[in-house]
């Protein structure tokens, strides 16, 4: 196995990309990352993806967009894990680059989620759930998490109000990201006091419906400086794991085992634990799924996630902060893209490019991406060289 | 969308709650296994879930699919049935108010939704509180 380094990244900003295609928006963000490394070709290319072929009736997209970043014949695969389609599609071109089989690889990720409509997206979103268990029933993702949200709240008393700091906080860290779909600030009584979507989760505990693309470059860590003047970031773990499909089959319903899992395997492969993190970016799809993630991750004890927004430990400054670049609440959750937009988030930080944002002396950070109710989740640790 | 093909292969779990034991470890899985995900036994019998339980958890959908247009709001939960097997179905017949965990239910067969522009009935079930 070879080192493996990201030389360049790529993104624009995230919201309702009206005037621009699925191909357009990826492509500009992988051109974005081919720049920003210095390289002048790509050897093979991963493109996460969630279901374009319900959000925009396109599928093969290894082959779309190979052709439409002008690369072909070059080798290009869709990678689809659901909502851990990018951080998979990422693990796949570091397996890819660490293995040998080749050089310089990019890995993508995109979702066009607005050519729908709001039912149309509710149905494409619910296949990443078990449709003939849950879905069938008329469950909804908001309807999952919210069942976790009850479940955390019973079993440890976790609060409605620690639900709203998880959303003030990522608002805060994403009103300084200027790449974000919704860089604004929230009150708590505007995340309490929103629409009802799935009780106790309101419209303001819900990542948005976003469009939007990034791209990261990968190649063997001693080739990154000959190949680019970018300070290399260092891939020091890349972990996966999977859990049961359906919510109800797990023995602790707001227990997130997949994470845990992929957390364990990366801090071993790094030699590292949480003490060693200086912040991470986790798949907040809603308020209670960052409570749940930053427990299985060993950040927080197992009931305590719901303090750390609320006490001030997860914020830009705090002891582990959480989501500098706004989370998938504030910057937008293009479920395909939103994997790799973790990667760039962590370069971005460990080379110190993050204005109001900056976690200051940032050295290692990690990124947490889950599928479904996780029921995939890929885990990766970055660090400086 | 289902085809009929499909809602007829999963009648006898919707209608009748048919699981299936693993004849080597004794778990019960519903739905039906090919293998046994605890000991990787690959024999089961058929079995008839019991339809009594205690909600784990619950939630009322306020902005729900489009095939359940006609339904919204409705409460759904996750329930633990005697014997320990777990699903995921909706509460009828209950105010939402009174959803509490730990609270006792039992599973009725009731219509679920329609299908297609055809309008396939589609029925399974759902948990009422036990009173």
């Amino acid at each position: 196995m070879r080192d493996v380094a990201v030389i360049g990244v790529g993104m624009q900003k995230w919201g309702e990309l009206w005037e621009k295609s699925l191909r357009d928006i990826f492509t500009e963000s992988a051109l974005l990352a081919i720049d920003d490394a210095g390289v002048d070709h790509i050897d093979a290319m991963y493109v996460g993806c969630m279901t374009s072929g319900l959000f925009v009736g396109q599928e093969h997209l290894g082959s779309v967009m190979a052709d439409y970043l002008g690369v072909a014949p070059i080798p290009s695969v869709r990678v689809e894990s659901a909502c851990a389609s990018g951080g998979v599609a990422f693990r796949q071109a570091f397996i890819d680059v660490a293995s040998g089989v080749h050089d310089i690889v990019l890995a993508g990720g995109v979702e066009k989620m607005n050519d729908i409509d709001g039912g149309g997206a509710t149905h494409a979103l619910s296949t990443a759930a078990d449709a003939e268990y849950e879905v069938y029933h008329g469950v909804t993702f908001p309807g999952l998490y919210a069942m976790m949200a009850v479940d955390h709240m019973h079993k440890y008393g976790t609060t409605r109000d620690q639900l709203s700091h998880v959303a003030v906080k990522n608002h805060r860290n994403g009103s300084r990201n200027p790449l974000a779909q919704y860089p604004y600030e929230l009150t708590l009584e505007q995340v309490a006091g929103s629409l009802l979507v799935a009780d106790p989760i309101t419209i303001l505990d819900c990542s948005p419906i976003t469009d939007g693309a990034a791209a990261a470059i990968l190649c063997p860590l001693d080739m990154a400086k000959r190949l680019s003047k970018r300070p290399p970031v260092k891939v020091l773990a890349s972990a996966h794991a999977t859990d049961t499909i359906a919510l109800h089959s797990r023995p602790d319903i707001s227990w997130l085992s997949a994470v845990e899992k992929a957390g364990e395997k990366a801090y071993k492969a790094a030699g590292l634990g949480p003490k060693d993190i200086s912040f991470v970016e986790v798949h907040d799809c809603f308020t209670i799924a960052e409570i749940c993630a930053i427990e299985a991750l060993g950040f927080f004890e197992r009931g305590k996630g719901g303090r750390g927004a609320e006490s001030g430990e997860t914020a830009v400054g705090g002891r582990i902060p959480v989501n500098p670049s706004g989370g998938l609440k504030s910057k937008g959750h293009p479920v395909g893209a939103t994997g790799v937009a973790q990667v760039l988030e962590v370069v971005k930080q460990l080379r110190g490019e993050c204005g109001g944002r900056q976690v200051k002396g940032a050295t290692i950070g990690m990124t947490q991406n889950m599928g479904g109710v996780a029921g995939s989740c890929a885990v990766h640790i970055l660090g400086s060289v | 969308m289902s085809t009929s093909a499909r809602y007829w292969r999963e009648i006898p779990q919707r209608y009748r709650l048919e699981a299936a034991k693993c004849r080597k470890c004794g778990k019960v899985h519903f739905p039906p296994r090919v293998i046994c995900n605890t000991c990787r036994g690959r024999e089961f019998e058929k079995v008839v879930l019991p339809d009594a339980g205690r909600l784990l958890t619950h939630t009322v959908i306020r902005i729900g699919p489009s095939a359940f247009s006609n339904e919204t709001p409705y409460a759904m939960g996750i329930a633990e049935l005697d014997g320990g097997v777990r699903l995921t179905a909706q509460i009828a017949d209950v105010e939402f108010d009174e959803l509490t965990v730990g609270m006792p239910v039992r599973i009725e067969f009731r219509k679920l939704r329609e299908e297609g522009e055809a309008g396939i009935l589609c029925y399974g079930y759902k948990f009422v509180p036990a009173r």
